[in-house]
């Protein structure tokens, strides 16, 4: 029999800790699909992901059934969809846009990624046509995502991408001004692009993928925050070992999941990506991780530093738990989808200054900050490079998903509802580089010798 | 394949009857219990062969989550499977 102790933990966990899969997503390759007519792309791709996905929420339910443990996302990540676009004669990508989000309705996923072009070293036809129609794509869908990947560190930084993310983000959110300006949300610009990642709004299904695969991404920050409160006086290293056993019991929920997830729909097992997302519920927050290690405020001194001891151990016992891990992997720090974040940002403690350096040590970047509506598109611009130009330099993913508020301010908020949660507008410095920006080019690759 | 039923909450008669009644009615074997009562707290954990039972297996879930309600008990069945790969290297 098993032991009993273990069975109240795993049921802690769960009912009391916020211990969820957050999300399986399927990752479906629409090279397939190139056509040089638009309407027939659609058709194509309508047919492949509805047929692909017929029962992926079905199957997410009966796990869920099975194993007592709750599934919140089913989630599709499509190829970069700019490809499909660059195939067409000029077709118009907000078609397609539709397209996906009829696809969605009909197959009742949560969201599909892949709206997404990767210009780290230039445009083609297609990706300047996508990500100019962004906009329009995202304030017309409720459950599409879309990406652009404007950096790496192998190619460098695109700086007339970073300058067009800029306005395209502005413009975003103009469109979708009485929607809480929430276009953005569903937008990511990204640095080093994971191909397999199964989170959005960065998700898709890179090249390199099989046809079509399982993804699973884990969630648990109330596990780890709770298993730490247990041990007041341990020593930081002690603390580290406790993250990492705890990620190992979590990610191995995921692995279980992924593998029957992938028998069940016969499709490969792709990765797990065992990372700690917060969400803007009691006791499933990054912020409060950090807080039992002993801070008194995330976002004072120190917070770089528990950062970088949780995104470590929380990799270190994950990567023995599964049979592959990959996409993100570590700790997520989104500003309004984490209540200790929301209440840290609020107290104006913690800054994007602040959260800046935080991206430096753990697996995404600047993620769901609200900021003032009159921010220039020059500076949303600037912040994309700070952000691409931290992951280039450290080999890593970087991203950045701000939300103009449009016609708010410092002391407002936008309230997205759901997992987006409630993002106060937080301050931005309102010098100017639009000069820096205004250039355009690239940045070159750097050095990956001689590295101090 | 089987699955671990637990049952907590205030200890009262007939909990363990109810509980097999309804594994009983849909033919899941019970494999073996554990039970224990600390002043009024009731812990149960049951072992179930569900390999040939007469339902699916989320009919048999629902009605013991709802025999939960009705006792006022926390009731969760999860199949084994979640135990061992998480507790067990």
């Amino acid at each position: 029999m098993l032991n009993t102790s273990d069975i109240l933990e795993t049921i802690r966990m769960i009912q009391d800790e916020c211990l969820d899969i957050r999300t399986i997503t399927m990752g479906i390759s629409l090279l397939d699909c190139c056509a040089e007519d638009m309407n027939i792309v659609c058709d194509r791709v309508y047919e492949k992901i509805t047929r692909k996905a017929e029962k992926l929420v079905a199957t997410g339910q009966q796990i869920e059934t099975e194993y007592g443990i709750p599934i919140i996302n089913k989630r599709i990540s499509i190829t970069p969809a700019a490809m499909l676009v660059s195939a067409t004669r000029g077709g118009d990508p907000v078609l397609l846009a539709r397209t996906l989000q009829r696809a969605a309705e009909t197959t009742g996923v949560n969201f599909i990624g892949g709206f997404s072009a990767l210009v780290q070293k230039g445009f083609s036809a297609g990706d300047d046509a996508l990500i100019r129609a962004i906009p329009q794509a995202l304030a017309e869908t409720s459950n599409l995502c879309a990406s652009v990947n404007v950096g790496s560190t192998k190619a460098g930084i695109n700086m007339d991408a970073v300058r067009l993310m800029g306005e395209i983000i502005r413009e975003s959110a103009e469109l979708t001004a009485d929607h809480q300006c929430f276009g953005p949300a569903k937008l990511v610009v990204l640095c080093n692009a994971p191909e397999d990642n199964p989170f959005m709004a960065g998700a898709f299904h890179g090249v390199g993928e099989p046809d079509c695969e399982i993804h699973v991404g884990v969630s648990g920050p109330g596990v780890v925050r709770a298993a730490i409160e247990k041990y007041p006086d341990a020593t930081i290293d002690e603390l580290a070992n406790i993250i990492k056993r705890t990620a190992f019991k979590i990610t191995r929920m995921g692995q279980l999941v992924g593998t029957r997830a992938s028998k069940m729909l016969d499709v490969p097992f792709g990765i797990v990506d065992l990372s700690l997302a917060p969400t803007p519920a009691v006791g499933d927050s990054v912020a409060h991780i950090l807080e039992g290690m002993g801070l008194s405020i995330c976002g004072m001194h120190g917070t770089t530093a528990a950062l970088a001891l949780l995104n470590d151990a929380v990799k270190k016992g994950g990567v023995m738990a599964s049979s592959s891990v990959g996409g993100l992997s570590g700790a997520f720090i989104p500003v309004s989808e984490d209540a200790g974040m929301i209440d840290a940002a609020n107290s104006g403690v913690l800054s994007i200054e602040k959260l800046e350096a935080m991206t430096a040590v753990c697996s995404v970047g600047l993620d769901m900050i609200v900021i003032p509506g009159d921010t220039p598109a020059s500076t949303i611009s600037a912040i994309i490079a700070d952000e691409a130009a931290i992951g280039m330099v450290n080999s890593k993913t970087t991203a950045v998903r701000v939300i103009p508020a449009i016609g708010k301010k410092e002391g407002e908020e936008l309230d997205f509802g759901g997992l987006f949660g409630v993002g106060p507008v937080m301050p931005v410095r309102r010098e100017s580089a639009e000069k820096f920006i205004a250039r355009g080019g690239r940045i070159p690759a750097p050095m990956q010798s001689l590295k101090n | 394949m089987k699955a671990v039923i637990t049952v907590i909450g205030h200890d009262t008669v007939g909990i363990l009857y109810k509980v097999s009644g309804i594994c009983a009615e849909r033919n899941a074997n019970v494999i073996e219990v554990t039970q224990s009562v600390l002043q009024d707290l009731f812990a149960m954990f049951m072992l179930v062969d569900i390999r040939s039972i007469s339902c699916e297996f989320s009919e048999l879930s629902e009605a013991l989550t709802d025999l939960g309600k009705e006792l006022g008990l926390s009731i969760h069945v999860m199949h084994e499977d979640i135990f061992n790969s998480m507790h067990r290297i």
